[in-house]
C-alpha cells in the first residue's frame, strides 16, 4: 500500500516536472537510494543543492546499502549509495545488465565503536583487537579475563559472564565491526566472514543502533558496537580500541580522518578500500568510507551535467557541513584523487 | 447461500427479453456480481501470494530441497541457510501467546457479556478495542521499557517455583522467547475478548431463560449453556488470535533476542520467521540470500495453514465428542 502511495506521489511528482518543463526546459528530477547511515548527510546536502540550484531536484532513498546496489544493477535509480563497497560479483552483475561500468565515489567517513555497560566501570575501557575479537566469538566469556585486564589495570573489572549485543539488521555498520574482527583475527575470517548480515557466534541481536543501544542499557555486563554518530548525539561513552601503531585510541572526527589519511598513499584507483585497521599512530582502526554508486556512461546529458557538477560541490563545499553532524571529513588527497576519477563519468 | 437468492428473480413464469435488466432493477444481479468478484479477489490474491513466494524462491528450493526446512544454519557469508530455529522460534512464542491469551481473554469476555453490569462492560470494552488499535512498534518500545525490565525483576520467582522444568533455565537477560511470548500475549488479547464477547451477546436469550427454568444457576447456565453455544466464535477468535501471533513481526524482533538457535529455555533467545525476514531483506544481496528469505515467507504460510488445518481438526474431533 505504501509503495503505491510512493509511486503513484512519484508519478505526479514527474506529471508536474514533465508540465514544467515545456515551460522551462532545464527542470532536472534525479532518483538515489542506499545506505541510511549517510542519509542525513545526503538529505543535507541535497537540500542545499537545491537552494543553490532551484531547478534541480535530487530524491534520496534511504533503503539500506544492498538495496542501493540491486536498484542501481537494476536500473530504477540514477545513482546507488552503499557503506560497504560492491564485490567483484557485484560488479560483474552490473555489467551484465547495464553494458557499462560503475564507479564509487567516497563522500563521508564513519566509524563504529564499542559500548559497553559495566557496572561499577566508570571511565573508557580499553580493547585491544584481540579482546574484541576474543569476546564476540564467545572465547573470552568473563570481564576480568587477563586479556580486559591487561588494557585496562586501573579500572575495577567484575568477575561476571559478558554479554555479546550485535546488529540483527542486515547493515554496513556491521560490514565494518567483522571487516576489522575478520583483519585482526584469522580466527573470526575463517569461522565467520565479513558481510552485512553474519552467522554470530554468540550474542543477542538488535535491531538497528537504536535496538544496540537500548539492549546494552538494560543489561549488565554487556558490550555491543554502535556508530560514532548516534553514540555523539546521543551520548552514550565508549571505549578506545589499540591500532596498529599500538596506542589506544579514542573514536572522534580527527581520528576517523586520520584513518582514511593513512589509507590514502595506498587508495586503489576505483576506491574500493577498506579502511580498518588502518596504519597512522592517530588512526582509529575500526572506520570506513561511504560511497556514492555512479555509472560511468549516462545518457542524459543533463543528469550527467548534474551528477558531474554535484560531485565538484560535494567535495569542495559540500565537505565543510560535514563535521556539523558530527561526520568526518575526507582527507584531501582522497578529495584530489576523486576530483580527477570524475573526468571518467561519459 | 448466494445462489438461491441470486436466481430468484431470474427465474420468472415467462422469460422475456428484458429479463437481464428486470434484474438489475431489483439489485440482485449486481448485488450477486459484486460480491462474488469480492470473494473471488480474496481467492485471487491468496493465490497469487503463494505464487509469487514459490517461483521467487526457486533458488533456494532447488540449492537446498526440504533440508531447508530441518537445517539449523543461517550463514549468509557462506550461503548457507536453514528455516528450523526461526520455525522453532515462531512456533514456541506464538504458543506461549496462546497459553496465557486464551484463558484470560475467555474469562475477560464471559465476565464482560454475562457478569458485568451494562455500563462497566461498555466502558471496558471500548478499552479493550482501543487496545487493539494500536500499533504493533508502540507494543514493542513498551516491551522494550517496561515488560523486559519487569520480567528481570519477577524472574527469581519464576525460578524458584518452576525452575526445576527445563523451560526456565538458563541464563536470563529479559530479552528471550518468553518476553517475545508475553508481549505477543498481551497484542493478541483484544482480539479474543472483543470478537469473544460480541459472540457471547448473540446467544438467544431464549437458552439462558431455558437453563435458568431447569434450576440452573446463574454460573451454571453460564458455563454450561451459554459457553458451549458460543463455543464456534469462540474458536474464531483464537484463531485470529492465532494468526496475528504468527505473523507479528516488529513487537517481536525488538524483545525475541534476533539469536537463530534452538534451546529448550524460554529464557534464551530466539528468532521469528517474520522478524528475520523484516531485519534482513533490506541488506540481502544476492539471489540465494533473497531467495531463502523468501522461502521463509512461504515456510511461514505454509506453517499458518499447517496450525490451523490441526487446530480446525483438533476442535472437530472434540465437538463431536461432546456432543454424542
Amino acid at each position: 500500500m505504501k509503495m503505491t502511495m510512493t509511486k503513484i506521489a512519484r508519478a505526479a511528482c514527474l506529471a508536474g516536472v514533465m508540465a514544467a518543463a515545456g515551460v522551462v526546459s532545464a527542470e532536472v528530477l534525479m532518483n538515489g537510494a542506499g545506505a541510511t547511515f549517510p542519509n542525513p548527510m545526503y538529505s543535507k546536502w541535497f537540500d542545499q543543492y537545491h537552494k543553490l540550484h532551484p531547478e534541480i531536484q535530487i530524491n534520496y532513498q534511504s533503503i539500506g546499502s544492498g538495496g542501493g546496489i540491486k536498484q542501481i544493477t537494476e536500473g530504477t535509480v540514477d545513482f546507488g549509495a552503499s557503506d560497504g563497497p560492491m564485490n567483484d560479483e557485484q560488479i560483474k552483475q552490473f555489467k551484465e545488465k547495464r553494458g557499462t561500468n560503475i564507479l564509487h565515489f567516497p563522500t563521508v567517513l564513519g566509524a563504529d565503536v564499542p559500548a559497553y555497560n559495566v557496572p561499577g566501570v566508570a571511565t573508557d575501557l580499553n580493547f585491544t583487537p584481540e579482546a574484541l575479537a576474543g569476546i564476540f566469538l564467545g572465547k573470552i566469556t568473563k570481564w576480568n579475563d587477563p586479556e580486559l585486564v591487561k588494557a585496562n589495570p586501573k579500572a575495577k573489572l567484575p568477575g561476571n559472564d559478558i554479554v555479546v549485543v550485535h546488529r540483527s539488521d542486515g547493515s554496513g555498520t556491521t560490514y565494518v565491526w567483522v571487516d576489522f574482527l575478520s583483519k585482526v583475527s584469522p580466527e573470526w575470517k575463517t569461522k565467520v566472514g565479513t558481510a552485512t548480515s553474519v552467522n554470530w557466534p554468540v550474542g543477542l541481536g538488535g535491531k538497528g543502533n537504536e535496538g544496540v543501544a537500548g539492549q546494552i542499557r538494560q543489561i549488565p555486563n554487556s558490550i555491543g558496537y554502535i556508530e560514532l554518530v548516534y553514540a555523539v548525539q546521543n551520548k552514550i561513552s565508549y571505549g578506545r580500541v589499540r591500532n596498529p601503531s599500538g596506542s589506544f585510541v579514542k573514536a572522534d572526527l580527527a581520528s576517523v580522518t586520520a584513518a582514511a589519511a593513512g589509507a590514502a598513499k595506498a587508495m586503489p584507483d576505483d576506491f574500493r578500500v577498506s579502511i580498518t585497521n588502518a596504519p597512522g599512530k592517530t588512526a582509529y582502526p575500526i572506520a570506513t568510507f561511504t560511497w556514492l554508486l555512479i555509472p560511468d556512461k549516462i545518457q542524459d546529458g543533463a543528469k550527467k551535467k548534474v551528477l558531474i557538477d554535484f560531485l565538484h560541490w560535494m567535495l569542495g563545499q559540500g565537505q565543510m557541513s560535514v563535521e556539523a553532524l558530527d561526520y568526518a571529513q575526507l582527507p584531501k588527497q582522497v578529495v584530489a584523487k576523486e576530483l580527477k576519477a570524475i573526468t571518467k563519468i561519459q | 447461500m448466494a445462489t438461491p437468492v441470486a436466481e430468484l428473480p431470474a427465474a420468472p413464469s415467462v422469460r422475456r427479453a428484458g429479463s437481464f435488466f428486470w434484474g438489475l432493477h431489483g439489485g440482485d444481479k449486481p448485488a450477486f456480481l459484486i460480491t462474488i468478484s469480492c470473494a473471488a479477489a480474496i481467492v485471487l490474491v491468496t493465490c497469487l501470494l503463494v505464487y509469487e513466494l514459490f517461483v521467487n524462491s526457486a533458488v533456494s528450493r532447488h540449492k537446498f530441497g526440504w533440508d531447508f526446512l530441518f537445517s539449523r544454519v543461517w550463514d549468509p557469508v557462506a550461503g548457507q541457510f536453514g528455516a528450523l530455529p526461526f520455525v522453532y522460534g515462531t512456533v514456541v512464542t506464538s504458543a506461549l501467546a496462546l497459553v496465557i491469551a486464551v484463558p484470560l481473554g475467555v474469562g475477560a469476555a464471559i465476565f464482560l457479556s454475562e457478569l458485568a453490569p451494562p455500563r462497566v462492560s461498555d466502558t471496558l470494552t471500548f478499552l479493550v478495542e482501543l487496545l487493539a488499535a494500536v500499533p504493533s512498534v508502540i507494543f514493542g518500545l513498551l516491551a522494550v521499557f517496561v515488560l523486559v525490565p519487569f520480567l528481570k525483576q519477577i524472574e527469581p520467582v519464576l525460578r524458584s517455583v518452576l525452575g526445576w522444568l527445563p523451560t526456565f533455565q538458563g541464563p536470563f537477560y529479559g530479552f528471550s522467547l518468553f518476553a517475545a511470548g508475553v508481549i505477543l500475549a498481551i497484542m493478541v488479547l483484544p482480539f479474543i475478548i472483543s470478537i469473544s464477547r460480541e459472540v457471547l451477546l448473540a446467544v438467544p436469550t431464549d437458552q439462558r431463560e431455558a437453563a435458568l427454568a431447569l434450576g440452573a444457576t446463574k454460573w451454571e447456565s453460564t458455563w454450561q449453556v451459554v459457553v458451549p453455544f458460543a463455543r464456534k466464535g469462540i474458536t474464531g477468535s483464537i484463531f485470529l488470535a492465532l494468526a496475528r501471533a504468527l505473523g507479528e513481526t516488529m513487537a517481536v524482533t525488538m524483545v525475541i533476542g534476533n539469536d537463530p538457535k534452538i534451546s529448550a529455555s524460554l529464557f534464551a533467545p530466539g528468532y521469528s520467521i517474520a522478524a528475520i525476514i523484516a531485519n534482513e531483506f533490506t541488506e540481502a544481496t544476492g539471489d540465494l540470500y533473497t531467495s531463502s528469505l523468501i522461502e521463509l515467507g512461504l515456510v511461514l504460510f505454509a506453517l499458518t495453514i499447517l496450525i490451523n488445518g490441526i487446530a480446525r481438526l483438533l476442535i472437530l474431533t472434540t465437538t463431536r465428542r461432546g456432543e454424542t
